[in-house]
């Protein structure tokens, strides 16, 4: 790890000061993705502004509709949160999935989105309902947050400070996992809402998507039969060694079908 | 007395040490005036080195030096031996290039070490070595065996220009081939035995430091083995004394085979404390172990059974072209041909056998032995051919086994061992009764129901452990002996303190010696001590691999035992004024025959430390003894496994519902710590099966070089382990033991690949069968 300089700033005001002084100046959530790439050197910033002590960028609060999740909430507490699992329980399932009980810990909501691995799961959930993201900003839609791979709308020192959920009819998130890393290879969220069916893929392409024929056939029949003979064109996902687009698109299907099955139970 | 110690299941002594934080590793050891490494590694799988400039690096904050292979050169350092000198098909010996420990003009695989840098603290040393300006001349690179002998492949080595290190091979070809003409039925299969990176829990680490006073080092190592790391490093790289060098490899957290070694690393902190007169350490992180640990395995494989129209084995035909990396590694000759070839006749009555290998160089890590070291990959070959056989002939899988079953012993096998004794039978009986083979055909019927692909695979493995008779080592090519040493030091009021040669890294040597030595003593446990891993408290030892400590090292220390009984005899009949020969001496107490007179071991050893009433003419005071050790023969361990499977045909996932493990390792001292060496083993065999796939890419960049990627076994991916033993004592060691810490490894990949392909109804399919691997298979089964 180099050298930098450390801030714990104590409010949002402060934080996105410093954030706001150049790309070098890096936020710090849970640090289970930013630490892992200081100490292998891949990144080197000078400053590093440390969120934790901003008490209002965590906690979870729910209304009849809406879920809303601070940036600095924890995997672990969104994963064991009563009010997730009774008003969406596959958001905590979810949040149960990601990493192991050490990451679940330090990891955030926030840092996971910001990041936004091709692999992570809390893209798939807040593409897959439709949630909206909220920086110090603005409010942006799912729909318009991730851009590519590792590149989301955030602008240089923009902060998420929360994320609101709408709560679906029903919803299930089904994950195909690296035997490594435990990663997405490909992991699909199936939601039915009063707006309608939205179905996010993670791991299978190099940015979370939606897979419209997918909707349109649940639209119509809300059954995993609906979804097991649509396929996923394999031109464009991800090829590795662990699995290739060919593998990764029949994955895409077997995943939706077993998320409709598991958001009927 | 006490009650019987051996045999019991008693917790490990270690254990407390390791659970509470208290064990001492090698990266524990900080000295006084400590220095920090950090090692340049080369990028690049096979290039030229133009120039290199460490002037910048040398003046970073901090630095202490900066050196390169020139430095290494100047100061006249040797390259790194190989200790087993193989003698190929021609009579020539093999080809055996340079072993530099810092490159020398050239490096040949990436992570190679090219350049160290040694700092007052070790983040100084990482950010120095990022200074240290390397030009290279990137040269084309091979990484896969077969490509490597294939015409115009990239040359690693001027004194191997066609990259073949040797060809060698065992048995009558001719008797084969003609065995192979009449034969009604043959089964072939080729098939890669992959590359696995060991995985200690502990990377490698050295602390080197050297005394001005008396011109002595001190070296702690993660070592299997101190004592042979002295040998090598003193002997035939530094030209010391070995006197002057003492090597300490302390707690060590887990080896596999990869810390038998002696590596650059170790050689290169050593002669730097001397040049700064500082001690200077380096400690491995995960992903350096995995660019510079040496691998295991890594063949590729053409085997081929003849049989007659009734299953009996006929012939056996393999040729294998194993990759050994870019450089020799200590043992890495001998694992693919002695500790290979020998093996491949199994539990079975196969009465000619011929193996040809050939070992290749290639631009990746070197190869060396790994938990099982050429006998997983035998018993791989034997056990996917009989299982294949069996299917082809339709003939049970059990029963074609058990009508090749070795019977009569001792059995001289056509590849030079000489089994001396088993049971077969039993262990096959008992396996197929605890995995109710009788009943898989219902719950096959059952899983398909469900869409589930269910499988059922053996493997029965035989391996050779507790090398080896010195004598047959070194008429094969060992450059060293393979004895053990071992010495009890009896203290005054009677508690005991064991040196053993043999280093225990996660064995649970410290309770399984302790037992034996106690329960001969008629002590309790805590009174005996066991210390191993220290070149200045031990008198010499080989150190531990090769499943040897108990067979080898257990050994050595009944025979000390002996003299210690022996002596005490003299000293109990003087006490008792009774006949040296009228002593019966059994766990702790000395009688006279047909009395209740008697001595007890503490009053015996008392009486030798505080000698007033004591036969001075005939005996000298004090209770020390020690012996050396060498066996007459190998040990056999042989077992049957049974495993389970069940394939989830949409996605290509295997889960393994049950695993039955019967072993026959002789008798056995705890049987806790060999339960939990079996289950250690299966799931490192399961890890080979399934999961952990070595891989370097074209241009030899380690694609799998961190867990992100490289996939051992989780506890999720390994059923509860159903394990059972069956007891042939060893023949020729008095405590009849065999040796259980590779058996898992061995005999798991076979029975597991076999059970995925009964399952799934495929020939043959490559390892790991990854989720990917297996749909893709399934997919090429419906299409044919
Ligand atoms: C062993 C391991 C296994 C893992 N497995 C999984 C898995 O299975 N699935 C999965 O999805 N993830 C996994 N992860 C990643 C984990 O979920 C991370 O926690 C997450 O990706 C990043 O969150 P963080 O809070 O740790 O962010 P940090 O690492 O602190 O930051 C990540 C990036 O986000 C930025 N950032 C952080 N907070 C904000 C904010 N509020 N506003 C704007 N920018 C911000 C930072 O500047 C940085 O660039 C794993 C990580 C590890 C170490």
């Amino acid at each position: 790890m180099h050298p930098f300089i450390y801030h714990r700033p104590a409010n949002v005001n402060d934080a996105v000061t410093l954030a706001a002084k150049g790309p070098d100046h890096k936020l710090l959530a849970g640090g289970q993705s930013l630490v892992q790439a200081m100490k292998l050197r891949l990144s080197s910033p000078s400053d590093v502004i440390d969120l934790g002590s901003i008490k209002d960028l965590s906690g979870i609060k729910a209304s009849g509709s809406e879920v809303t999740i601070g940036a600095m909430t924890r995997h672990a507490e969104v994963e064991k949160s009563p009010e997730v699992r009774k008003a969406i329980p596959a958001l905590a399932a979810l949040a149960g999935q990601i990493g192991d009980r050490q990451v679940r810990a330090m990891g955030t909501l926030g840092g996971a989105l910001a990041n936004n691995d091709p692999a992570a799961d809390y893209p798939a959930a807040v593409l897959g309902l439709g949630a909206t993201i909220v920086t110090n900003k603005r409010r942006i839609p799912a729909d318009e947050f991730f851009k590519g791979l590792f590149e989301t709308a955030l602008a240089q020192g923009e902060l998420i400070t929360s994320v609101v959920f709408p709560v679906p009819k029903r919803a299930a998130y089904t994950k195909f996992k690296n035997q490594a890393s435990r990663f997405a290879i490909v992991g699909v969220f199936v939601a039915e809402s009063s707006s309608g069916v939205r179905v996010a893929v993670t791991g299978a392409g190099p940015c979370v998507f939606r897979q419209k024929d997918m909707e349109k056939a649940l639209a119509a029949k809300f059954s995993p039969e609906s979804v097991a003979g649509v396929k996923q064109a394999a031109s464009g996902l991800n090829s590795d060694l662990h699995a290739g687009a060919e593998y990764r698109a029949h994955l895409v299907t077997v995943m939706a079908k077993r998320a409709v099955e598991n958001a009927l139970k | 007395m006490n009650a019987p110690l051996i045999g019991a299941r008693i917790p490990r002594k270690e254990d407390y040490r390791f659970l509470t934080g208290a064990g001492r590793y090698t990266d524990d050891v900080t000295l006084p005036h400590q220095t920090h490494a950090v090692f340049v590694r080369s990028p690049h799988a096979h290039a030229k080195i133009k120039s290199i400039n460490s002037s910048r690096a040398k003046s970073a904050p901090g630095v202490l030096a900066v050196y390169t292979g020139d430095d290494i050169a100047a100061a006249k350092l040797g390259g790194l031996p190989c200790g087993w000198l193989i003698t190929d098909v021609n009579g020539q010996p093999m080809k055996e290039p340079p072993y530099p420990v810092l490159a020398q003009g050239k490096v040949r695989f990436s992570g190679e070490r090219v350049a160290v840098v040694v700092a007052e603290t070790l983040d100084q040393a990482h950010d120095a070595a990022e200074l240290v300006e390397v030009n290279y001349e990137v040269l084309p690179a091979v990484v896969d065996a077969v490509k490597a002998l294939a015409k115009g492949a990239p040359a690693l080595h001027e004194v191997a220009p066609d990259n073949t290190c040797y060809v060698w091979a065992l048995g009558d070809k001719s008797a084969v081939d003609a065995a192979f003409a009449k034969a009604a039925h043959v089964t072939k299969l080729e098939f890669v035995n992959n590359r696995l990176i060991p995985n200690a829990i502990e990377p490698r680490a050295a602390n080197g430091s050297y005394s001005r006073a008396d011109d002595s080092y001190t070296l702690y190592v993660a070592s299997q083995n101190p004592h042979v790391e002295r040998l090598l490093m003193t002997a035939f790289v530094m030209g010391l004394p070995e006197h002057k060098v003492r090597v300490v490899a302390g707690d060590v957290g887990g080896g596999f085979g990869s810390k038998i070694y002696l590596y650059a690393e170790d050689v290169v902190v050593t002669w730097a404390s001397k040049q700064l007169n500082r001690p200077v350490k380096w400690t491995a992180d995960r992903s350096e172990s995995y660019l510079s640990d040496a691998h295991g395995r890594d063949h590729t494989t053409t085997a081929e059974l003849a049989l007659d129209k009734d299953g009996k084995f006929l012939a056996m035909r393999v040729k294998t072209a194993a990759n050994v990396g870019a450089y020799l590694s200590t043992f890495a000759s001998c694992v693919p041909t002695i500790l290979y070839a020998t093996l491949l006749a199994g539990q079975y009555t196969t009465p000619v056998i011929h193996c040809e290998v050939t070992a290749v160089f290639t631009n990746t890590s070197p190869v060396d032995a790994y938990r099982g070291a050429g006998r997983p990959e035998a018993t791989y070959v034997v056990e996917r051919l009989v299982e294949t056989a069996a299917r082809e002939l339709k003939i049970d899988a059990a029963e074609i086994r058990r009508r090749n079953f070795i019977r009569s012993f001792p059995y001289q096998t056509p590849v030079a061992l000489l089994y001396d004794t088993g049971n077969y039978d039993a262990t096959l009986d008992a396996a197929t009764k605890m995995a109710d083979v009788a009943g898989f055909a219902a719950r096959k019927a059952e899983a398909a129901k469900r869409g589930k692909l269910r499988g059922l695979g053996y493997a029965c493995y035989i391996e050779a452990c507790g090398i080896a008779p010195s004598a047959v080592a070194g008429s094969l090519g060992a450059r060293a002996g393979l004895f053990e040493a071992g010495e009890i030091r009896v203290h005054p009021t009677g508690s005991v303190t064991v040196f053993t040669g043999s280093h225990s890294h996660g064995q649970g040597h410290e309770t399984s010696f302790a037992q034996v030595v106690a329960d001969r003593l008629g002590l309790p446990i805590d009174s005996v001590d066991i210390v191993h891993g220290d070149t200045s408290k031990i008198l010499f030892g080989m150190g531990t691999y090769g499943s040897r400590s108990i067979a080898v090292g257990g050994t050595a220390i009944v025979k000390a035992l002996d003299k210690i009984v022996a002596k005490g005899k003299k000293i109990a009949a003087h006490l008792l004024e009774a006949a040296e020969a009228d002593i019966e001496y059994d766990r702790g107490v000395f009688t006279v025959k047909g009395t209740d007179k008697k001595k007890m071991f503490g009053e015996v050893s008392f009486a030798a430390y505080v000698p007033h009433n004591y036969p001075h003419d005939k005996l000298e005071p004090g209770l020390n003894e020690n012996a050396f050790y060498d066996p007459t023969n190998f040990t056999f361990p042989a077992g049957s496994y049974v495993c389970e499977v069940e394939v989830d045909p949409e996605t290509g996932v295997v889960r393994i519902e049950r695993w039955i493990a019967v072993d026959d390792f002789g008798k056995i001292i705890n049987p806790m710590i060999v339960d939990g060496q079996v289950h250690g083993g299966l799931a490192q065999g399961i890890g080979q099966a399934l999961t952990e796939n070595c891989h370097y890419d074209a241009s030899g960049q380690l694609v799998t070089g961190s867990f992100m990627d490289y996939s051992i076994p989780r506890a999720t991916d390994v059923p509860m382990f159903e394990v059972d033993t069956r007891e042939t004592p060893c023949t020729h060691n008095p405590l009849g033991v065999k040796g259980c810490g590779e058996a898992g490894a061995i005999g798991a990949p076979a029975a597991l690949m076999n059970a995925i392909t009964d399952a799934i109804g495929a020939k043959d399919l490559p390892m790991p069968a990854t989720p990917q691997t297996v749909w893709r298979a399934i997919q090429n089964e419906k299409a044919a």
